[in-house]
């Protein structure tokens, strides 16, 4: 029986208040909000009964802005002001767009950043806006459903997103105004949500294909650890590009020019993809686009859409390559995203493993599941002792060298978080300056992979070539995002930059954008900002607190007691202050100065569970 | 910037002994024991300074098992802590039996490369190729290690200098196979 805790007068800590958190399935095509009540996870459903919002918004001549189904009614009607697949651009550059196809029914800006941006009645809006609009409707249904505000969310990713797309997706939160607990790359959390109710262990395949995304991960579950082994995929290619095919070939029936305008072009694609629904469950379909009448069948639909299957295939063969894994071990393999529904998809994907593929969960809505799952267990509602997952990188994250050739530092694949430090030395006698270009992809040549970001140590002392010793620092956290450090060795000189990919956001503009899209709402703002300066104040004081009662031996006796006047000083300010600037820096001060007392519990923790696994070897044998 | 836990070496974290042979069982389990107390899932909802930790932590924790699971690294380490600093470019084998198998090796991938996408007869012979790789790899593990616990460093050094062309050897192999297989 479990005894019930009491805890003395004054000493009480505060009582445990359930927290709210959901997760987000962010999908290209239509996206989803879930959340755990009384223990199981249910997709929240908007006031027309609808779990899923179409991921499309439509900015208004008279300045309004509509979400979801109401906005995709307007894509034939008004296509330039109406956005949807947002998510194929995030992250990306202008170059990109002119690679994944010329012909994406918009009219595009682009800053001095590279970044695309729509033109729009509303002025030029970025594919983070688009995102931070879905995001926000989401968060807002949650809020309705719960009548409380948000603690935090978890949002999924496709695991092949870069570092570049995974920081884009991870603004758009922040300027939806959401705390994001973790980017949770969308075969985990799907699995996540299968591996719940299987007591076996062995190794599953989650394949993934969305609307724009295509993910294959490896995973390896032992008494629910979940550890990819590896991943792969293409983060360009999904349903849209069946759709895509499939309006390409009503246009060449109708004997249309390729260039063809805006209107009609959706026109075509609203046709291809009613087509393409149709025949997962018929063989065949009557399509009717202005005066021209057709039949699609599904053999046709094989011809058109063969190709991109394979490309999927071949993915499949590779991350298999990559985690070492036959394909006779494996022993699950399952289907999520939308696309999977597509019947040749899953013939083809079974083909491939050699069993019949499992598609129990409803793949729309199973990715958006896993994230609840995970969100209850970070917020703390759940202690999740028992599930730990190990996510890898998807692409390899290197530097350029000499001869704009790339030298990887951290290798596709590779378990996160991590941290790998690699030295580099001077080309020219007494170079005082090194410039450093972070790069992701496998390619070799520096001009084939993404290019992250450029930076320059600065003050190097002047020595002969090769005499300098200049450490460059990659630390990629649990969310996949990089961050880099460089310094000189000998001298010290240090010069760091948290990453912030060239097609991202600067830390300005999110601040800029937050205040505009609140203009209307600005006590919201505020509210929101001192609410997680709150909620940041109270982890760190009860951390601190509880720290203390534990661990202070590892202090000197002042120290302790400076520290613990300072959290006291901290509550004190907490319970009065209505500004989320002054607590911010409070906050901000508090955690410096106890740094190097949670470096030394870390420490000692890591001692204390290696004595205890020591004891526990004793006691098995 | 204060780095945790430098005290303690990567055998150390998993309570293992320190020598070339690992047990997997024990240090997938322990490995798995760690992350789930320094994980940082398990400081989600806890205060930045300890998130920033548990990600030094967490790395730390990642960066020992990948030591101990890659042959070359572990070999490498081992050498290190008996304060030996493999510098690969200094170990230029003089071995002219390996240097020779060396060119043989690669005039045999050179003429796979040669060959015809996807035939099965060039699939096949890349097969059998990476097998003697394999076997090659392993015979110089072996090596390593009876040079290692005869503490006769500069041997051991050459046989990690070896091993690191098969492992390159082979990560070329697997690129064809890519190119060849799709």
């Amino acid at each position: 029986m479990a005894l019930l805790q009491i805890s003395e007068p004054g000493a009480s800590p505060q009582p445990h208040q359930r927290k709210q958190a959901v997760g987000i399935d962010l999908g290209t095509t239509n996206s989803l909000v879930a959340l755990v009540r009384s223990g199981s996870a249910e997709v929240l459903l908007d006031e027309d009964g609808r779990a899923m919002l179409p991921s499309v918004v439509h900015y208004g001549k008279d300045g309004s802005r509509l979400v979801g189904a109401l906005a995709s009614h307007l894509a034939v009607s008004d296509p330039l002001n109406t956005l949807s697949s947002a998510k194929r651009l995030l992250g990306r550059g202008m170059a990109d767009i002119h690679s994944l196809g010329a012909r994406l029914p918009y009219d595009f800006d682009h800053d001095d950043g590279g970044m695309p941006k729509f033109r729009t009645c509303q002025g030029a809006v970025s594919p983070i806006q688009v995102s931070a609009e879905i995001l926000r409707t989401l968060s807002e249904r949650a809020e309705k459903a719960l009548g409380v505000m948000l603690d935090g969310a978890v949002i999924t990713v496709p695991a092949y997103f870069d570092d570049a797309q995974r920081q884009a997706t991870k603004d758009a939160a922040t300027l939806a105004g959401i705390k994001v607990l973790r980017l949770l790359n969308e075969p985990t959390a799907a699995a996540i949500a299968y591996g719940l109710d299987r007591a076996d262990e062995g190794i599953i395949a989650v394949y993934d294909l969305g609307g724009g995304t295509f993910d294959i991960s490896v995973l390896k579950l032992t008494k629910g650890v979940f550890q990819v082994l590896a991943t792969g995929g293409d983060s360009a290619l999904g349903g849209d590009d069946f759709d895509r095919a499939i309006a390409d070939w009503i246009g060449e029936q109708m004997g249309l020019d390729l260039v063809i305008d805006p209107a009609q072009q959706r026109q075509l694609l609203v046709s291809a993809r009613a087509a393409k629904e149709s025949l997962t469950t018929s063989e065949s379909t009557l399509i009717n686009v202005e005066d021209w009448q057709g039949q699609l069948t599904r053999e046709q639909l094989a011809l058109l859409i063969e190709p991109m299957i394979e490309q999927t295939l071949r993915a499949c063969k590779r991350a298999l390559r990559d985690a070492r894994v036959d394909i006779q071990s494996v022993n699950d393999i399952v289907l999520v995203g939308g696309s999977t529904r597509t019947p040749l998809v899953n013939t083809r994907v079974s083909e491939f493993f050699g069993r019949a593929a499992r598609v129990d969960l409803d793949p729309d809505s199973v990715v958006a599941f896993g994230a609840a799952l995970q969100a209850e267990v970070l917020i703390g509602n759940q202690s999740g002792k028992e599930r730990l997952l190990l996510d890898v990188i998807p692409l390899s994250l290197g530097i350029e060298t000499m001869g704009g050739l790339i030298e990887k530092i951290i290798h596709r694949n590779t378990t996160i978080p991590v941290s790998k430090a690699q030295e580099f030395t001077t080309f020219k006698n007494g170079q005082t300056v090194m410039a450093i270009h972070v790069l992701q992809g496998e390619r070799e040549l520096a001009g084939d992979c993404r290019s992250l970001a450029r930076f320059e140590l600065r003050d190097i002392p002047p020595m002969v070539a090769g005499g300098a010793k200049i450490r460059v620092t990659y630390q990629v956290d649990a969310d996949g995002l990089l961050s880099v450090s460089a310094r000189e060795v000998v001298s010290k000189v240090e010069s760091r930059i948290e990453v912030k990919p060239s097609y991202g956001l600067g830390e300005n503009e999110i601040t800029q954008m937050l205040k505009d899209s609140f203009s209307h709402a600005r006590d919201d703002m505020a509210a929101r900002a001192l609410r997680e300066q709150q909620v940041e104040a109270d982890r760190l004081a009860e951390d601190l607190s509880a720290a203390l009662d534990h661990d202070q031996h590892l202090l000197e006796l002042s120290e302790a007691q400076c520290l613990r006047m300072a959290v006291a000083e901290l509550v004190e300010l907490r319970g009065h202050c209505s500004d989320h600037n002054t607590l911010a820096q409070q906050v901000k001060a508090l955690s410096k100065a106890s740094e190097g007392f949670a470096a030394k519990r870390m420490d000692s923790n890591i001692k204390s569970a290696l004595a205890g696994h020591t004891l526990d070897e004793i006691d098995q044998d | 910037m204060a780095y945790v836990i430098t005290s303690n070496s990567y055998y150390e974290i998993f309570s293992l002994p320190v020598d070339w042979n690992v047990d997997r069982l024990v240090l997938d389990r322990r490995y798995h024991q760690l992350q789930q107390e320094f994980h940082p899932d398990r400081f989600a909802a806890r205060s930045d300074v300890d998130k920033r930790l548990a990600v030094q932590t967490a790395s730390f924790i990642n960066d020992a098992y990948d030591t101990l699971i890659t042959p070359i690294k572990r070999a490498q380490y081992l050498l290190q802590l008996d304060g030996v600093e493999s510098d690969q470019e200094r170990h230029i084998t003089t071995d002219t039996s390996f240097l020779m198998q060396q060119i043989e090796l690669r005039e045999e991938l050179d003429d796979l490369q040669q060959k015809d996408k996807a035939s099965q007869a060039a699939l096949s012979a890349l097969e059998a190729l990476k097998e003697r790789a394999h076997a090659t790899y392993n015979d110089l593990q072996t090596q390593f290690n009876t040079f290692y616990a005869a503490r006769q460093q500069s041997s051991a050094s050459e046989a990690i200098a070896k091993m690191q062309f098969f492992a390159k050897f082979l990560e070329q192999i697997e690129l064809l196979e890519e190119q060849l297989d799709g």
